[in-house]
């Protein structure tokens, strides 16, 4: 058993997710069977293979250095759960 | 500090670069707006939306790296770093990882007159976050509010080797490193406007040993005296505690400039765990050779070229060259008067005293003055052909830096003309050495100090405005 209830409870930790013990063995044995699939590439030799960053093999496209397409402030802030005329608010985040 | 420590220090670097627009949104980049009228969609992290990076915005960092001598890579990737955090909306900043756009590199300080130069591990392209806002005054206390302009600006966070052994290295290596990018017009690097900020990476080992001891990561180094205070305080911190026989713990710690210590910053350890990854929706970026060698064609001379140049061309003082670099548009200014009138350390005495005292006293820069080089250029000929004193020519400065009058009209404007008539002066000579004969008798009883007290009652007697030189001269003869 490579992924235990340890890893996925840091994992939720991290993604700010709170799972009850169903969901916690629910995603241990997704993960792992995530895990088992990508490790079918180990059956094959990519030594000579550069890590892929991306699956399309393009670069970037640039955009111009121009302003365009601001959003008003009233628009900017409406999806806040708690917002004023102009800032997003939130609980208060230092002491 | 204590004999026999030595500080390793590392300083890394977030530097705002001056574009119009924002790193992946066509959103302004500008400082000083109304809060969160200067977003996009694609700042708001809102779904759907896809980031395209700024064209100039990767030209600059180019200029940056190429000035500070790094390798570019002709591909590099930008990654997804995670955390949660109020003024990052996405829940991730895209930034560069693993595969970075430069590395290696260095920057020039000079410290304790010592000329060496600070190696660069890397220097890597990122968004900036918002800025959170706690002041209860502002925001009526229990709440932050949370103002998203800054999110998504475009950086370049420029990451040096543990090369730093005092807090005087950082401070110059700092002042270098926001010297060369306002001489690029990379950044305005500006540390009171965020533009340019610093933290510190240091720890502390005994001289001579080889593996590096305990590191304290320093943050909210937001002015040049900080960096050095922080600095210094940590230091010492450190080596107090390893004296004492305790540990030091790896953490991250604030400095606090009211009561002038460094103290740990309450974080839980997961927040660490960014969980980076190659964000799909970005490809790489790819720099062309042929770019590369269009942006080396546009780079300026910079500071330490020109501190160079002046010592050996043009013979300053080093100290001379030193003051005259440190603003691109001050050096501009120097050079283009020696142009005009070909005396450098003439130029560099007025740049320094006149020009740089009038914009310190004004508060106004260079660039929002009247003044021109002609302008210095031809007070220094009226200086120089006898027609104003020295005096006077302070005086017409300090009138023309403001109001870009020229030196001849405000000389006549206000009768500052220098008595060159040597008829006039001998006269004045004659009255002088009759008023005060107890002095006459004294200096021909070989008193010589007396000459100047000579010189110095015409002076009075014309306000000033007497050419010395004649003055001298005359009285010489009048002595004889």
């Amino acid at each position: 058993m490579r992924i235990n209830a340890d890893t996925v409870l840091r994992l939720a930790d991290l993604a700010r997710l709170s799972l009850s013990a169903d969901e916690v063995e629910r995603m241990r044995r997704d993960l792992e069977a995530m895990l088992d699939y990508v490790e079918k590439l180990s059956e094959i030799d990519t030594s000579d293979v550069a890590a892929t960053a991306h699956v399309l093999d393009i670069a970037t496209p640039f955009r111009a250095d121009r302003v365009a397409d601001l959003l008003p402030v009233a628009e900017a802030v409406r999806n806040a759960p708690q917002h004023d005329d102009s800032s997003i608010i939130v609980p208060k985040v230092i002491e | 500090m204590p004999e026999g420590w030595e500080p390793v220090i590392g300083l890394e670097v977030h530097a705002q670069l001056r574009t119009d627009s924002k790193l992946f949104s066509s959103a302004a980049n500008s400082f000083g707006a109304d809060p969160n009228t200067q977003t996009t969609e694609v700042d708001l992290g809102m779904p759907g939306v896809l980031p395209v990076i700024n064209r100039r915005a990767v030209e600059l960092a180019l200029r940056a790296a190429l000035a500070l001598g790094c390798e570019i890579q002709p591909l590099s990737t930008f990654a997804r770093k995670h955390y949660f955090y109020p003024d990052l909306p996405k829940g991730y900043q895209i930034s560069q990882y693993d595969e970075p756009y430069a590395s290696g590199g260095k920057v020039p300080i000079q410290a304790n007159g010592e000329l060496r130069t600070i190696r660069l591990t890397r220097i890597h392209m990122e968004e900036d976050a918002g800025k959170l806002i706690h002041d209860d005054a502002i925001t009526g206390g229990g709440v932050s509010h949370v103002d998203l302009n800054r999110a998504g600006v475009p950086l370049v966070e420029i990451v040096s080797e543990p090369e730093i052994r005092s807090a005087e290295e950082a401070g110059a290596y700092l002042r270098s490193l926001r010297s060369i990018l306002r001489y690029l017009d990379v950044s305005d690097a500006d540390m009171e406007k965020g533009h340019f900020r610093c933290d510190a990476n240091i720890s502390v080992r005994r001289k001579g040993a080889d593996a590096l001891g305990t590191k304290v990561e320093l943050k909210n180094l937001n002015s040049f005296k900080f960096v050095e205070h922080a600095i210094s305080y940590e230091i010492k911190r450190q080596i107090d505690v390893l004296e004492d026989g305790g540990a030091l713990v790896q953490e991250t710690r604030l400095w606090d400039d009211k009561a002038g210590e460094t103290r740990p910053m309450r974080i839980k350890e997961s927040a660490h765990d960014y969980r980076y990854f190659p964000d799909p929706d970005l490809a790489p970026l790819r720099i062309d050779p042929e770019w590369i060698k269009e942006v080396q064609a546009t780079l300026p001379e910079l500071p330490l070229e020109k501190r160079q140049r002046y010592e050996q061309e043009l013979g300053l003082p080093d100290y001379d060259a030193q003051v005259l670099i440190e603003d691109r548009d001050v050096a501009e200014f120097f050079e283009e008067t020696v142009r005009l009138y070909p005396h450098p350390k003439t130029v560099s005495n007025w740049v320094m005293r006149s020009l740089l005292g009038f914009i310190s006293e004004s508060g106004q820069e260079l660039r929002q003055l009247p003044l021109t080089p002609s302008h210095l250029a031809a007070l220094l000929e009226l200086l120089e052909q006898g027609k104003v004193t020295a005096a006077s020519a302070r005086e017409i400065f300090q009138e023309m830096a403001g109001s870009g009058l020229q030196p001849a009209d405000i000389m006549r404007e206000r009768g500052l003309e220098a008595v060159s008539d040597s008829g006039e002066i001998e006269a004045l000579l004659r009255e002088v050495l009759e008023a005060n004969p107890s002095q006459l008798e004294k200096y021909r009883g070989g008193d010589q100090k007396l000459f100047n007290f000579f010189v110095g009652q015409v002076m009075r007697r014309t306000q000033g405005k007497a050419n010395p030189k004649v003055v001298r001269d005359l009285l010489s003869q009048l002595l004889r």
